[in-house]
């Protein structure tokens, strides 16, 4: 079952070049001498130079960066609790509500999360900035933080949670010292999965961002319009290689975290 | 019900109540309204101060005006259509190209299969504006892919695929290949290859038998990929106005351009409302696959 047919090699390879190819080229040409994007004028990086030169790029970026990091942290906290809440809550009033408004925002088209969230800020009297971006992005993210860490509470043995209180424990402790070591995997994940999601959004950001506030993806968006850059190639070679590096790290620490599990396991039952 | 549980339960809940549920009810009553000229650009306006005459007179304003509006215009009802439309061509075609993917990162050597997720996943970390855009540089006029064809002798004149339909295909099958790919390959990986070994023995081709067994037992994992490519596709923004033309409808779009450019707020009020109608089917759709899924599982 488990060999390399000439069906399976082929339709691999074309696959895999259908999804690499245009983010390759994107790469090779943000090394174009040339302002031409369609011819190859030699090999330079001076479009990084410009681009570190380019004050509107750096804002923007750091607004993104300021904004992913509040955002995602707050979606951290609050969609751990509303997943736990969904996983060990038991019955409370609006039950079925909580757990629709948790699956709900991960189908939302992002024009309308957009829309309606402009809305609610216009009718509070909210100035749109910063602060509702990081509002925005903490809202719809949560709820992809509280499905990645319901799934491991979902999954993991309750009997040591009640150990840690029939021992003495308050249920704040055995939290602390229990259960949050065991989902920490998965919160980090979620962690990670909202600063992405904060990163990337342009949509929801250009509906809830004033004019005091643009991110990189509202720049960038607004550029692109324009046509191709080699600029944009620049910035794009960077952060497709952040996200590169960054998740072939990410790879390789859970399986040695894998590893290193099943090597206690191992011994554990060896002594035991 | 002791304090802490309480907190609990109230912090997530009225986060998502004051800002989900709420922004919703707002659109809704938007969509209601009249458009003014005037900040904010609606009426009525809900005055508070006056009490219950002051809601009676707020209510006694609102109608489904927009709503008649839509659907005699011929520029709504063709974007929802064309939207439909461009979704279900786009999810059938990532299908068709996620599925080989997946069957073949299923039946690759073991040792490689963690390489070809991360291969898969990369692109769906990587962000979504930036492999949107590196489709500009191939499919226009002077780009990579005309160069190419040009080149083999396929064509003699370039092709025109920026800013049509056309590209607009391309740009979600490309963006969205990886959200079919993972969950057929979840549930390929999962796939009992004895039952395949047994239909084999008692007489199956090959093809019979994928046709008869593997394509059966993946169903679960079809219908989730459809939905998370279909459902996304439908109210796309981003693909249709930076790939697609001026001619290109797309209800994500149009909503867009209602509120940005006209500013008539509470038609894009409307639009979205009814967007949120259409979706609902699919939504609920796709949730019960998962809960079939879930109960199999268990």
């Amino acid at each position: 079952m488990r060999r390399l047919t000439w069906f399976n090699a082929t339709s691999l390879t074309l696959g895999f070049a259908f999804l690499y190819i245009p983010m390759i080229i994107v790469i090779i040409y943000s090394f174009n001498e040339s302002k031409l994007v369609t011819v190859w004028g030699g090999f330079s990086t001076k479009w990084y130079g410009e681009l570190f030169q380019n004050e509107a790029f750096l804002d923007a970026a750091w607004v993104t960066f300021k904004v992913a990091l509040a955002s995602s942290l707050i979606a951290t906290v609050l969609g751990t609790m509303g997943a736990y809440v969904l996983v060990r809550g038991g019955r409370f009033y609006g039950r079925t509500l909580f757990s629709g408004m948790i699956y709900a925002p991960l189908v939302m088209p992002e024009v309308i999360t957009g829309l309606s969230l402009l809305l609610l800020f216009i009718s509070i009297g909210l100035d749109r900035g910063m602060f509702t971006i990081v509002l925005a992005h903490a809202t719809f993210s949560m709820c992809y933080v509280s499905v990645v860490v319901s799934s491991r509470l979902v999954s993991f043995d309750r009997s040591v949670e009640e150990a840690a209180l029939d021992l003495g424990c308050t249920p704040f402790e055995a939290f602390r010292l229990v259960t949050l070591p065991i989902i920490a995997p998965a919160v980090i994940s979620g962690w990670l999965l909202a600063l992405t999601l904060s990163l990337d959004d342009l949509v929801i950001a250009s509906f809830v961002a004033g004019p005091s506030a643009t991110t990189l993806p509202i720049k960038v968006f607004s550029s692109i319009r324009l046509g191709v850059s080699p600029e944009i190639n620049a910035l794009s070679t960077i952060l497709i290689m952040i996200v590169t590096i960054g998740t072939i790290a990410a790879s390789l620490t859970t399986k040695r975290a894998v590893m290193r599990r099943q090597r206690e396991e191992r011994m554990a039952e060896q002594t035991g | 019900m002791n304090l802490r549980r309480f907190s609990l339960i109230a912090v997530p809940y009225f986060w998502l109540l004051a800002l989900f549920l709420v922004p919703f009810l707002i659109v809704f009553k938007i969509s209601l309204s009249d458009i003014a000229l005037a900040i904010p650009p609606y009426t009525p306006t809900l005055e508070l101060s006056e009490g219950w005459a002051g809601f009676r007179d707020f209510a006694s304003q609102l109608d489904f005006e927009n709503f008649e509006f839509l659907a005699t215009d011929d520029l709504y009802w063709k974007s929802y259509l064309s939207s439909l439309k461009i979704a279900l061509i786009s999810t059938f075609f990532c299908l068709l190209i996620g599925f080989p993917i997946a069957y073949g990162m299923a039946n690759a050597p073991k040792e490689w299969q963690p390489t070809l997720m991360l291969l898969v996943i990369l692109p769906f970390w990587t962000s979504f504006l930036i492999r949107v855009y590196s489709l500009i540089g191939i499919l226009s006029q002077e780009g990579m892919l005309n160069q190419f064809l040009m080149w083999t002798g396929i064509i003699n004149d370039p092709l025109t695929i920026l800013n049509t339909n056309i590209a607009v295909y391309i740009g979600i099958v490309y963006t969205y290949c990886p959200f079919m790919i993972l969950p057929i390959y979840a549930t390929l990986t999962k796939l009992d290859g004895s039952l395949l070994e047994a239909a084999e023995d008692l007489g199956c081709s090959r093809t019979e038998a994928f046709w008869r067994i593997t394509v059966p037992l993946s169903k679960a994992g079809i219908i989730a990929g459809c939905f998370l490519v279909f459902i996304p596709a439908l109210g796309e923004f981003v693909i249709p106005s930076l790939l697609g033309g001026s001619d290109t409808l797309m209800i994500g779009k149009v909503l867009y351009e209602e509120f940005f450019a006209n500013r008539d707020w509470p038609v894009a009020g409307a639009v979205a409302v009814i967007l949120l109608l259409i979706l609902i089917i699919p939504i609920v759709l796709y949730q019960r696959n998962e809960q079939k899924q879930m109960e199999a599982e268990a």
